[in-house]
């Protein structure tokens, strides 16, 4: 017998959510990226925010394209599958996925050159199809991989590395989506974790397409004075329009806020989002408002973040199709192949 | 001498007036006669206006191939009479509209003129534009119905069957059939010396296209998804896809559907979605043609060497680019087989009518599972979009989807460990897993390099471990891929090799070389990787002749590439303009390489 009694003060990683499992177990490989790279922080997060709502990991899957960024899946929730694409086409081989089987959580990962410029019409697609999926671009404003050119979404006039001003017009993903009736958009920073957290799960939770733009510096290639995707930027010009708190399904909502700066969003899965509005004037639930204050401000070299705009009504890719509750892989083969008699009776349309 | 029962005819009009209606009508008739019927629909890359074509062949003795030479034109469009009155065999008839008078330089004196002032006629009885203009067209079906004694009774069943519902549509259709029956009766001694006598020979056959038994084929194996981009020749697959579903994949108590039609934003996209589809564990497909598998190329790799099952279907078209989009080609058998960059091989099952379409497709989603690789069902313009007679199609309800090595939620609860690339028992086909079964069963899927465990490789030894049990595992499906179809004569030395729809103008030649003299023995390859019948039969001619749709001779470089065969031994002997094959292509090729040889 022995008198040595377990330590009552859990180290908190050892912590447990509601489904027993401790963070650790929400991890996954080994990063390779770059010390300090903004990719691994938003890892973090998505792991953060899998371990809050207790999901069970192997009910997940995650998608990615390729890039520095579309290689993070391999570094959180070892137990998901994980499909590491072609560059810029993982939109549709989650579309794919989520056709055959509505009962997975899916996850895709992106960078904002495989988002972007080769990926661009696969993501206007599954935005518009709405697939249900938490779509997160890891935005540098670079192409990591292949070692620093500027991607779609480097503004004007900031500057490479070398010092080469970039000429053409940036593609702004919230924005896109916005125009093209996302019905989840957010924009975060990798280095605001507090921040992201709630989208991610606020994401999750949607029903439909929920698209997260992270600005995630890269610390090789786009850090320097002349980037507008550094950490020093971000932070400086970063601005919060509006506070997600996520509350999940059956909690009950304690905390009071000032009647007026907040609005419930109920989500599909039961749960709510509370957005907190720390600007004036800013409603996350009119498209038209949400994309004018965006520019806006844009215009005043701000980098908008928050929760930017959420419909609560989202008719996702199958209630369009139509398909039944039960997802197509678990469709019994009786219940697709009409037989042989019926074969016998339906050629009489071909005589 | 009448010729009963064996003649063909060309039915020449303007696209978007109607006539596919009237032609389908006497193909139909024909067949409900009991008599074997082709019917080819020739029509141009546009919706209304442009020149377009309907050949019927009618053979007592089944032969399918087209015939370039007409015994009959039904010349109807001003705007092609010089070509039409040229195709016509000497002796042979035409008619035309003669509310016009012909011009001088379109009369043949080795012809006979008929003509039926159809727009006359119709003017008088109908009015309206429109009606006018279609039902001109469904008078010329009344005439040929007395040129050709096509049984009356059964035009007038058909009509009631099509236009039950709509009687005045029905009468004003009957009607028409009766203005050019009259009119010909009255000025014409009809029947004419080719003309029709009820058979029993097609009781046990339908007529049907190949893209509509294709997509019976995926109904029957149990396709959940379908995505694709619209594409000439390749797009009714998936409208008959949805239409049979519409009516078999509708759960009854909520109305809700049993399948996922997916009309992607491109090709790329379109195959992407399959490749999820499939990944995620839905028996999944995607119709198109060469353009859409030029855009799949890149995905294609990544299925192949991720181990990821797919269809595809190829309706292949002239190419390359654009091409001649509504002609036909079998222009696509080297892509298919290699697509992708790097080192990769497919599995390709090549139908020869629709028959095969439909048997190949549901074929397609077992191999493709058991594999776990894309494969391809290729037809071409012929197969897919004309109508067919073959015998009727059946369906063993004992069929279970293979679907290869997929561990369920239990088998992975015995094991200790899963690695989704270490090949256990020695097949070259490793166990996959579905996501959302077991914890044990996660794994990361990717085009990098891999090592057997499906870990991330740049190790040259892992690697190549890797892509080499892929190739075998590929060779093997050498076995499982549709066996060639042989044909042997007595003291044939010589053998004639091809694929898909050249089959029809393949036995017809053979049928007419042997008349003449000549033995050939038979081989018609239905899969690739060949298997060793393939080998074995080049091995035992001193030379064969590969027929084939395309300009290279892919089919000819394919059996040379992958039998080792020398290119002294085949013989190539090819067609592409673009229509499908007749057996003068096939007879004229062999004779020639047979003088150039002697
Ligand atoms: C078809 C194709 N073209 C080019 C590449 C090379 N490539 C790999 S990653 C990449 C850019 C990735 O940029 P981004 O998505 O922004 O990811 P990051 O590395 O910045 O996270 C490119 C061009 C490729 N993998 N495939
Ligand atoms: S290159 Fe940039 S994006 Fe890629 S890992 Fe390094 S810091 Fe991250
Ligand atoms: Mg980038």
């Amino acid at each position: 017998m022995t008198y040595i009694s377990k330590p009552t003060v859990h180290h908190p990683a050892l912590q447990k959510n509601a489904i027993g499992l401790v963070r650790r177990e929400y991890e996954g490989a080994m990063t390779t990226l770059c010390a300090g790279c903004g990719h691994d922080s938003i890892t973090a997060a998505i792991i953060q925010a899998f371990w809050e709502l207790s999901i069970p990991p192997h009910k997940v899957a995650k998608l990615s394209g390729i890039g520095c960024s579309s290689k993070t899946p391999a570094y959180f929730l070892r137990e998901a599958h994980g499909f590491n694409g072609v560059h810029g086409r993982m939109p549709a081989l989650v579309t794919g996925a989520n056709a055959a089987n509505r009962d997975i959580i899916y996850i895709g990962v992106s960078g904002d050159g495989d988002s972007l410029s080769i990926g661009l019409g696969h993501l206007c697609h599954a935005i518009r199809r709405n697939v249900n999926v938490l779509y997160v671009l890891e935005n540098n404003g670079v192409y990591g991989l292949t070692k620093g050119q500027f991607s779609a979404s480097a503004d004007p006039g900031s500057t490479s590395k070398k010092g080469e001003a970039n000429t053409m017009e940036a593609i702004d993903g919230a924005l896109l989506a916005l125009s093209l009736g996302a019905t989840f958009v957010a924009r975060g920073f990798s280095g605001d974790k507090a921040q992201l957290v709630p989208m991610i799960k606020a994401g999750l939770s949607h029903q439909g397409f929920a698209f997260i733009d992270v600005i995630s510096p890269c610390v090789t290639f786009n850090d320097h004075d002349g980037s507008t995707k550094s950490y020093a930027y971000t932070r400086e010009r970063n601005v919060e329009v509006v506070q997600a708190d996520f509350v999940p399904h059956a909690q009950a909502i304690t905390t009071e806020y000032d009647p007026g700066t907040v609005r419930s969003v109920l989500l599909h899965d039961g749960s709510w989002v509370r957005l907190r509005k720390v600007a004036d004037q800013y409603d996350p639930t009119d498209r038209d408002r949400a994309y004018a204050f965006i520019r806006e401000r844009q215009k005043h070299g701000e980098v908008v973040t928050g929760l930017l705009y959420i419909s609560p009504d989202s008719s996702d890719v199958h209630e369009q199709c139509n398909t039944v509750a039960t997802p197509l892989t678990q469709l019994p083969h009786e219940q697709l192949c009409p037989g042989s008699a019926e074969l016998e009776k339906l050629q009489a349309r071909f005589r | 001498m009448p010729r009963t029962n064996d003649f063909a005819f060309k039915i020449a009009t303007a696209n978007g007036t109607g006539s596919a209606s009237a032609n389908g009508l006497i193909m139909q008739a024909i067949f409900r006669m009991g008599i074997p019927v082709t019917g080819k629909n020739v029509f141009p890359s546009n919706i209304q206006g442009l020149p377009t074509w309907y050949e019927i062949r009618v053979s007592q003795k089944g032969y399918t191939a087209r015939i370039p030479e007409f015994d009959l034109m039904v010349a109807l469009n001003p705007a092609t009479y010089v070509k039409d009155v040229a195709e016509v065999r000497s002796g042979g008839w035409l008619m035309y509209d003669s509310s016009w008078p012909l011009d001088a330089t379109l009369i043949r004196q080795d012809l006979t003129y008929i003509g039926i002032p159809l727009a006359e006629m119709c003017n008088a009885r109908f009015t309206g534009m429109r009606e006018r203009i279609l039902m001109k067209n469904i008078a010329y079906a009344g005439a040929l119905a007395a040129l050709l004694q096509i049984d009356s009774g059964i035009v007038r069943a058909l009509l009631k069957e099509k236009y039950g519902r709509k009687p005045a549509l029905m009468e004003s259709n009957q009607q028409a059939v009766d203005i050019g029956y009259d009119y010909a009766t009255a000025n014409f001694d009809c029947p004419l010396a080719i003309r029709l006598a009820p058979l029993e020979k097609t009781a046990d056959a339908i007529l049907i296209d190949g893209n509509t038994a294709a997509a019976l084929g995926c109904l029957y194996a149990g396709a959940t998804v379908g995505a694709w981009y619209p594409i000439t020749p390749a797009t009714s697959l998936m409208e008959a896809f949805k239409g049979f579903c519409q009516k078999y994949r509708q759960e009854p108590e909520t109305n809700r559907n049993r399948y996922a039609i997916l009309q992607a934003e491109d090709e790329i996209a379109a195959i992407g979605m399959v490749i999820g589809a499939s990944w995620a564990g839905a028996r999944a497909f995607t119709p198109t043609s060469g353009p859409g598998i030029s855009l799949m190329n890149e995905f294609l790799g990544l299925a192949y060497y991720a181990e990821v099952p797919a269809v595809l279907f190829d309706v292949q078209r002239t190419g390359p680019s654009t091409g001649m989009p509504t002609r036909t080609q079998q222009g696509d058998l080297m892509m298919c087989a290699y697509a992708s960059h790097g080192d990769t091989r497919h599995i390709c099952l090549y139908p020869a009518d629709p028959r095969e379409a439909f048997e190949f497709a549901a074929a397609a989603f077992d191999l493709a599972e058991r594999f776990q690789t894309p494969v391809f069902v290729l037809t071409d313009l012929d197969i897919g979009m004309n109508d067919w007679m073959i015998p009727k199609l059946s369906w063993d309800d004992s069929y279970r989807p293979d679907r290869g090595k997929v561990l369920s939620a239990e088998q992975l609860d015995e094991v200790r460990t899963f690695s989704r690339y270490l090949d256990t028992d020695g097949d070259g086909i490793t166990a996959r897993t579905l996501p959302g079964v077991h914890p044990k069963g996660a794994f990361f899927t990717r085009g990098s390099g891999h090592n057997r465990f499906g870990g991330y490789t740049e190790d040259g030894d892992e690697y190549v471990e890797v892509v080499d049990r892929i190739d075998r595992k590929i060779q093997r499906a050498a076995r499982a891929v549709p066996a060639p179809i042989l044909q042997t004569m007595p003291g044939a030395r010589l053998g004639l090799v091809t694929v898909g729809g050249c089959h029809a103008a393949c036995v017809e030649a053979l049928d007419i070389l042997a008349a003449e003299g000549m033995a050939i023995d038979y081989m018609r390859v239905r899969g690739f990787p060949f298997g060793e019948e393939v080998a074995r039969f080049l091995e035992a001619h001193e030379a064969s002749f590969v027929v084939e749709q395309n300009r290279d001779g892919q089919l000819r470089n394919l059996l040379m590439l992958e039998t080792g065969t020398a290119a002294e031994k085949l013989e190539s002997v090819r067609y592409y303009g673009g229509f499908p094959m007749s057996a003068h292509h096939v007879i004229s090729g062999v004779k020639a390489k047979l003088e150039k040889a002697a």
